[in-house]
């Protein structure tokens, strides 16, 4: 019996990603916490270079990529054993990054530089360094790969970039600090949000124009304190989800009519979002109250909300491996 | 059988009574509306600061002062029912019922049940509005806090009879209404949580904490979310106990009568 218990224990614990996963990255501890999906807990903490924020996983999860801001780099991380494999360079303070489709170039912006840095994770080497606005921050890859995004807090712009030419090819205006940036419907849009100007502008693609831009008002919430930050797009692309920041909510807009159609109470100062693999779930970092809250994506309803370690401020998705 | 035709005949009177006062009906209802709609707005953000249970995620203020404006309207019914009896023992109606064959503490416990019933309808009518005006509540647990309302009702309403049992005449009934609603609704968990009244005196909170109408909140609370919360159970069930049991032994029918003779 012992032998079969004992063997049963070690699949348990050594098999990889047993359930669907969120990792969270803990900007005040230097640890990215995982939470299981199914039963809404933290199961792990693994700790990480200093001031962790943006995170992603390759394509088949098989590692995880951190900024370690203060540490300026990004960590490569197996996440079977949380171990550091080793670090890219990724120039000064990196704070956000996006991984291009061929799975191979990481995008980071470095804020302190101005500067977007292009780091291939095979030969861990610069293949570029794009000058863009002040503290850059909101990165977005197009789903072909062929435009990546950058958003300069400071100059108030998005920068197109030429991913084959790694130049940017045109410039757009928008409110005061652009945080973040998503593509939406395919790659047909691109929506950006702007921290202090407390708006979301919506840009076509094809020309660089702006579609509409949305504004947020919620009874009882002071408007200054409405800071739009992260975004995540429903696969069915209906539904844009945005995180307002100190407002301590998260906006839920009908992507067909740019209406917002609800906002949703989390924690305090919420950041970022991503969906559980099988994109029932949301799950949300709320920094000052150091908690991730739960979103039924189906109802729109807050359902629970875990603790984690302090000022969380990505997310990202990993789902069981079979 | 004669016990359970006096009781819906006493319970039938009670709610057509009530329903037959329209301005009654409306003010049951309004009162608490004003509260959820005009106070609560206000605060939507406000409590979003700590999570207690039986709640798993960070709610609004009107999700968490809704259980608690059930109370009220449960603690308000308990007076007003109060205030009924020391007018049917002034008009004699009581006097009639009390000299019927049945034993007093039944016709005393009919009487409650009946002043239950009549809140608990309110209760739901107020939730209706609630949900309609997009209160975040479960729906189902609008099912589960039958059991609680009607515990609740019933301490609530016995506390009433209690001091209907002490009081003598009618005139001096609606100051101790006042006198009781008010420090029992506002030193309650009906408004805000024990960590928030620790936050202005421990004191305070030690005063919410044993304060009845806040156990009869709490019950309301948790089985809206499906639970149950043991020590509150047990207070509220101790309390409606003691008070009816003092209630039946202070309860003299012919006092309101005598003095108004006399």
């Amino acid at each position: 019996m012992r032998p079969i218990l004992a063997a049963l224990t070690l699949t348990t614990f050594l098999t990889p990603a047993m359930a669907d996963e969120i990792w969270v990255t803990n900007e005040k501890d230097d640890t990215v916490s995982v939470i299981d999906v199914a039963t809404q807990e933290v199961i792990q903490t693994y700790p990480t270079g200093e001031r962790p924020r943006g995170l992603t996983f390759a394509q088949d999860h098989s590692v995880l990529y951190i900024c370690a801001s203060d540490s300026d780099t990004v960590q490569v991380m197996d996440p079977d054993t949380g171990e550091i494999l080793h670090e890219l360079p990724s120039g000064e303070d990196p704070e956000q990054f996006v991984l291009h489709p061929d799975n191979r170039h990481l995008y980071i912006a470095n804020e302190d530089d101005a500067i977007t840095t292009v780091v291939d994770t095979e030969t861990r080497s610069v293949v570029a360094q794009i000058d863009v606005g002040i503290e850059p921050e909101g990165m977005a890859i197009s789903p072909d790969g062929k435009v990546q995004i950058t958003t300069s807090e400071t100059t108030n712009m998005a920068h197109w970039i030429d991913t084959e030419t790694n130049q940017i090819f045109a410039n757009t205006l928008v409110d005061a600090r652009p945080r973040d940036a998503e593509f939406a419907k395919d790659g047909a849009e691109l929506w950006v949000s702007a921290e202090i100007g407390g708006t979301v502008s919506v840009f076509n693609t094809a020309d660089q124009s702006e579609i509409t831009k949305i504004a947020f008002e919620i009874t009882g919430v002071h408007p200054d304190k409405i800071q739009p930050v992260g975004m995540r797009m429903t696969p069915d692309q209906k539904t844009m989800f945005i995180a307002l920041g100190p407002a301590n909510h998260i906006a839920v807009v009908d992507a067909e009519t740019y209406a917002v159609r609800d906002y949703i109470l989390v924690g305090r100062r919420v950041w970022h979002m991503d969906f559980s693999p099988d994109n029932s779930l949301l799950f949300t970092t709320n920094g000052v109250s150091g908690d991730v809250t739960v979103i039924d994506v189906a109802s729109e309803k807050a359902l629970k909300t875990i603790k984690v370690g302090r000022f969380p401020w990505g997310a990202a998705a990993r789902p069981a491996s079979n | 059988m004669s016990y359970r035709i006096a009781l819906t005949a006493i319970t039938l009177r009670e709610l057509r009574r009530f329903l037959s006062q329209r301005g009654r009906f409306f003010a049951a209802l309004v009162r608490p509306l004003v509260w959820l709609v005009v106070f609560a707005a206000g605060f939507r953000a406000a409590l979003g600061l700590s999570i207690i249970p039986p709640y798993q995620t960070y709610i609004t203020y009107e999700v968490y002062i809704t259980p608690g404006l059930c109370g009220m309207i449960l603690l308000f019914a308990g007076m007003q029912n109060a205030l009924s009896l020391v007018y049917d023992r002034e008009m004699g109606t009581m006097r009639l019922l009390l000299s019927s064959p049945l034993p007093r503490p039944f016709i005393l416990f009919a009487k409650l049940f009946a002043g239950t019933v009549v809140a608990v309808a309110q209760v739901y009518a107020f939730l209706a509005v609630a949900v309609l005006i997009g209160v975040d509540i479960p729906l189902a647990g609008l099912v589960f806090i039958l059991p609680a309302l009607i515990l609740s009702g019933m301490m609530l309403g016995s506390l009433g009879l209690l001091l209907s049992a002490t009081i003598s005449r009618l005139e001096n009934f609606a100051g101790v209404m006042n006198f009781v609603i008010f420090p029992m609704f506002f030193l309650s968990t009906a408004l805000y949580p024990l960590w928030k009244m620790a936050e202005s005196s421990p004191l305070l909170r030690d005063i919410c904490a044993v304060n009845p109408f806040s156990h009869a909140v709490e019950l309301i609370r948790f089985a809206l979310y499906g639970q149950i919360a043991p020590v509150a159970l047990l207070v509220v069930l101790g309390c409606g106990a003691v008070f009816f049991a003092l209630a039946v032994f202070f309860y003299d029918p012919r006092r309101g009568l005598q003095r108004s003779k006399a």
